[in-house]
């Protein structure tokens, strides 16, 4: 299938890396883009005509919950990338809070294994900081590095000890172009929190987690940052005090840099008042304020890029009471869509701008050289077309294996029609082909 | 009125004027010799516990019989939930068979919503984990308006963990929504910083707010928010929080003391001062029967409330 000629006729090429927005022909054979212009015609290509919609770099999500091994009743690589490439992404970083944890080369090389045979998505799987994500020892990140790794995390909670964060900061110098990530939140503050502190957890009685308890472990992350010269990504933020110290961090000239959510994006405590366990992630929705500071914050560049922290849960551990149930939605199918929506929509960001935060941006922090464009010939055809005006109501079933969605009901604009692995068209017309 | 009582919200003014006046009619059944009237014969009433309250579950039990319903009381110790089965299939057990109201206690805020997902008939809530405990708020009300005549312009304290309780919050919502005066009167850590947008008052000197009250109301205060460091000492707390006998003479004449039960004698209130004239404990507690019947009877749609005063 990927010899295949294909030419997408009259297509909007959106190319923040090449710096091209224009509506031109694209022309793949071979895995790789062959031309872009008005003659990209090739004789003996099949021909679609693209005439309305969009054609940009595959999507890339740097932070992936693909649940394998261990946890497969949830999601496996096989689904999950599945249910990635149905979103338009052609390369995600699943976390390494699996079991066994990926704290070392074996488990990296299995997910990797996995996903290659699936052929749906590239995988990038992100290795932990510590062993057994424990927050004690490093873990051999130079192992792991030598599979391949570049970004580490012990997301699902922070590294707690300041001095294990700034020794591994400081070692992982000693690899080029290597991530720390950081899952900010401070566990003495946040324990037992169920949603964010406010108006709405007390009136709900629910147990509230404060935004401090996320901003004083960024504050004391960036402060790391700043001892060690160390490379950091900030997940998921929530918090617009969280953004400010970003901002001020990336002005000063730390090696910095943070991701927000599409959950995050579009709502806030505000839907929690019905006690739908669909809207219980971590860190909590917060205030609309809050809401409105990632919002600019992806607006000015503070926010380097849009993740969707895809937490699949098996629906009788979501169907519970809301505090036994465990935090977390899926997002890889509905998360351009939502951008499309919430943020292009409204005249926010540029098509261009959200294309940057969902593909090339997260790309060169993840070191995939071949995904994020530019699209140029010659280049590795990994591409997403969508219709940016094609309007539908999210609903189950999900090519996910879960279904804890918090947009579940939600009307969305923007739809995925092609999703291109180096040429292979694993998405065609909106459905996986395998 | 709504088809279920999971919050105060769910219930107008007008709402709470209507139950209040049908607990009334309903009162004089617990003075008879046979205290049963046939409103709700041939219905089926679920006690689902799973919290441990004798007294609450029995004051929905003798509501409910006395009204003639069939009452299943379903505790979560030797049964099927004890070995793991989940708030859904016991809920869709329930409702396969046939109970038409569910009366739910349940340590976790918000599972009287989940429950309505998977049944068909009413459901009550009978206080959830930190959230709210609307029937308890109803019969408070009930016996403020019954003891001064009315609920409107009340001066009311609520003195204690108002952080974690659901009966502040519940009678916080109900007495605002009824145009009493509500003060929460406790430590900060244990008053939510939001609160004065609930339309209440706070403050953290209850001598100063004492000489001003109709009714004081003390919540139970539990001795595990001191090892949580809420505060330094069950001792200290009840010096500077406590309704002590030394404090209670500031109360002006014809105020109530009230409380939910059960009351830890000796800490937010001194032996004495329960036993006092004034405090209105026990009347509570039968009130509770009465207001529960009315709210049973509002909410299944029994027959008309002469027929339902009835004998049997």
């Amino acid at each position: 299938m990927s010899e295949r000629r294909i030419v997408f006729r009259a297509v909007r090429i959106v190319d923040p890396a090449s710096g091209r927005d224009e509506t031109t022909d694209v022309a793949i054979e071979a895995q790789r883009i062959t031309a872009v212009g008005p003659d990209a015609m090739t004789a003996g290509a099949s021909v679609v005509d693209a005439d309305g919609l969009v054609l940009g770099p595959g999507l890339v999500d740097m932070h992936t919950h693909l649940r394998e091994p261990g946890f497969e009743h949830k999601e496996t690589v096989e689904t999950g990338t599945r249910a990635a490439a149905a979103g338009g992404f052609t390369a995600v970083a699943p976390m390494a809070n699996t079991d066994p944890v990926a704290d070392n080369a074996a488990v990296i090389h299995e997910v990797r294994d996995l996903a290659a045979t699936a052929g749906l998505c590239d995988v990038f799987p992100v290795g932990a900081i510590t062993r057994g994500l424990a927050g004690e020892e490093m873990a051999e990140l130079g192992e792991m590095v030598e599979a391949g790794v570049r970004l580490f995390s012990d997301d699902g909670r922070c590294v707690p000890d300041a001095r294990v964060l700034r020794n591994a900061l400081t070692y992982a110098k000693a690899f080029e172009d290597v991530v720390l990530a950081e899952h900010c939140e401070d566990a003495a503050l946040a324990e037992s929190g169920q949603m964010h502190e406010g108006l709405h957890s007390y009136s709900l009685g629910l147990a509230g987690q404060p935004r401090e308890a996320e901003e004083v472990i960024v504050a004391r992350d960036l402060a790391i940052a700043r001892l060690t010269g160390g490379r950091l990504h900030l997940c998921h933020l929530s918090s617009a005090g969280s953004i400010e110290m970003v901002r001020r961090a990336k002005a000063e000239g730390l090696r910095v840099t943070a991701e927000v959510t599409p959950h995050h994006l579009v709502f806030s405590d505000e839907d929690l008042i019905t006690y739908d366990t669909n809207f219980k992630v971590n860190p909590p929705l917060r205030s609309p304020e809050d809401r409105e500071a990632l919002r600019t914050a992806v607006v000015d560049g503070t926010i380097d890029a849009v993740a969707t922290d895809h937490a699949p849960h098996a629906v009788e551990e979501k169907e519970a009471e809301f505090d036994r149930s465990p935090p977390g939605t899926i997002g890889l199918e509905t998360a351009l869509a939502a951008i499309l929506t919430h943020l292009v929509e409204p005249g926010r960001i540029s098509l261009s701008r959200a294309v940057e935060a969902m593909s090339v941006r997260p790309a060169r922090i993840l070191g995939a050289a071949e995904h994020g464009g530019p699209l140029e010939p010659g280049r590795p055809a990994n591409l997403v077309v969508f219709d940016p005006s094609a309007e539908w109501t999210v609903e189950a079933p999900f090519v996910s294996r879960s279904r804890n969605s918090a947009f579940l009901g939600s009307k969305l604009r923007g739809r995925v029609l092609y999703t291109m692995l180096r040429g292979d068209l694993v998405v065609a017309d909106g459905k996986p082909q395998r | 009125m709504n088809r279920h009582l999971l919050s105060i919200h769910d219930v107008s003014a007008v709402d709470i004027v209507r139950i209040l006046d049908t607990a009334e009619s309903f009162r004089e059944v617990g003075t008879r010799v046979i205290k049963k009237v046939p409103a709700l014969r041939g219905r089926t009433i679920v006690n689902l516990f799973y919290e441990n309250s004798t007294r609450t579950r029995i004051s929905f039990e003798l509501a409910a019989k006395r009204l003639s319903a069939d009452v299943i009381n379903f505790t979560t110790s030797g049964t099927s939930v004890s070995k793991g089965e989940s708030l859904k299939d016991t809920a869709l057990t329930l409702q396969a068979m046939g109970a038409d109201a569910i009366v739910i206690r349940h340590s976790s805020s918000g599972a009287p919503f989940t429950l309505t997902k998977w049944v068909k008939g009413s459901v009550l809530n009978a206080g959830d984990g930190t959230h709210e405990h609307p029937t308890q708020a109803l019969l408070d009300m009930y016996t403020m308006r019954e003891r001064l005549g009315k609920i409107e312009g009340l001066r009311v304290a609520i003195v204690g963990d108002v952080l974690h309780s659901r009966v502040a919050r519940s009678l916080s919502f109900g007495l605002v929504k009824m145009g009493a005066e509500v003060t929460l009167v406790g430590p900060p850590t244990l008053i939510p910083p939001e609160a004065p947008s609930w339309g209440v008052q706070v403050s953290y000197d209850i001598d100063g707010v004492l000489p001003k009250l109709d009714v004081c109301y003390m919540l139970r205060v539990q001795r595990e928010r001191q090892r949580q460091q809420y505060f330094p000492s069950v001792r200290e707390y009840s010096r500077l929080f406590g309704l002590t006998n030394a404090r209670v003479g500031m109360l002006p004449e014809g105020s109530l003391i009230m409380h939910p039960g059960p009351m830890n004698r000796g800490v937010e209130i001194d032996s004495d001062v329960a036993d006092l004239p004034q405090s209105v404990i026990e009347e509570q507690v039968t009130n509770g029967i009465a207001v529960r019947m009315s709210l049973l009877y509002l909410l299944l749609g029994g027959t008309g409330v002469e027929e339902a005063s009835a004998d049997v």
